[in-house]
């Protein structure tokens, strides 16, 4: 039997739900006012410049617990994201199925560079290492230039108990 | 130093510590400050749930306040740092902290160098005798230009 491949709206629109519904539930990461882009797999966080996330008042400068979280938050998602890719493209996450289970996080270790400015932040992750218990993440942060982070970090996470 | 000028030194780091929008956000209070260690309290706050399934805040709020409480901790040490940010953190999540418990963190400088404060925290929920959380970090020490 031969098939045809799925219209690309069809496939857009189950990525997107499905990340939606990774993040939407989620109140901490509408507090903080981030926002996930998606481009295929590869994921972007956007943490919107607000009043409320500056921690120096005196330079200004964001607060370093928003980075710690921003970092923290684009970790987990990513690694959401990557553990749940393929059923989600099999099409075997179910829409009405209960929520996604969430990584825990181990242990999360914050580089400082340099103080974050009063402009939006972007953060992308990369998962080293997936076992079937334990994940190792990286993930870095900057503003204006791409080369330039503010901030990178490494953790490590409780992956949730899977079927099979 | 005189108790006068230690008062005012604490007095300015705890203005300090209240003057932060997102400690404020987040609803901080600063209950200890004094020679190099410092103690914050978070109440509980459903904005700040981080898995909805149980209701347990997100680790990134655990870290926002334990890097508060070292700053604070570093601000207060009798090196008489004019300001500081945080080199590096490293959080150890010990256990969930219990949904609608209030979680304190104690911090303190355990070496000062001229120009590094090395700051070790500990966050705590209803149970003391159960960390939620542990941190250990470097700080800068900004110093008045002579």
């Amino acid at each position: 039997m031969s098939r045809r491949p799925e219209p690309v709206q069809v496939i857009k629109q189950r990525r997107d739900a499905t990340l939606q519904k990774l993040v939407a539930g989620v109140p901490y990461i509408q507090f903080l006012g981030i926002q996930i882009d998606r481009r295929g797999d590869e994921l972007t966080a956007v943490l919107p410049y607000a009043d409320k996330l500056i921690g120096n008042p005196m330079l200004p400068a964001i607060h370093g617990g928003v980075t710690a979280a921003f970092l923290e938050v684009t970790a987990i998602v990513e690694l959401s994201w990557a553990m749940i890719w393929e059923d989600m493209e099999a099409g075997r996450v179910d829409e009405d199925a209960p929520r996604i289970q969430l990584p825990k996080t181990i242990d999360f270790t914050v580089d400082y560079l340099r103080s974050g400015l009063p402009r939006d932040a972007y953060a992308r992750a990369r998962v080293n290492r997936s076992g079937r218990r334990y994940a190792s993440v990286h993930v870095e942060t900057w503003q204006d230039n791409r080369s330039r982070l503010f901030a990178q970090a490494t953790g490590h996470f409780l992956m949730p108990p899977r079927d099979g | 130093m005189s108790d006068t000028q230690k008062t005012r030194r604490d007095l300015l780091a705890r203005q300090f510590i209240e003057a932060i929008p997102h400690a404020q956000e987040l609803g901080m209070q600063l209950t200890a400050i004094e020679d190099g260690k410092a103690v914050i309290g978070m109440d509980y706050d459903p904005r700040l749930v981080g898995d909805p399934e149980t209701g347990v805040i997100h680790g990134g709020a655990v870290s926002a306040l334990m890097d508060t409480c070292a700053g604070a901790a570093v601000m207060s040490h009798p090196a008489a740092a004019v300001a500081t940010a945080t080199l590096d953190l490293r959080i150890d999540y010990m256990r969930p902290a219990t949904p609608g418990e209030r979680i304190t963190a104690t911090a303190e400088c355990y070496h000062v160098t001229r120009s590094v404060a090395f700051v070790r925290a500990t966050a705590v929920d209803g149970d003391p005798d159960r960390p939620v959380a542990t941190a250990t970090g470097a700080f800068t020490i900004e110093r008045a230009k002579s």
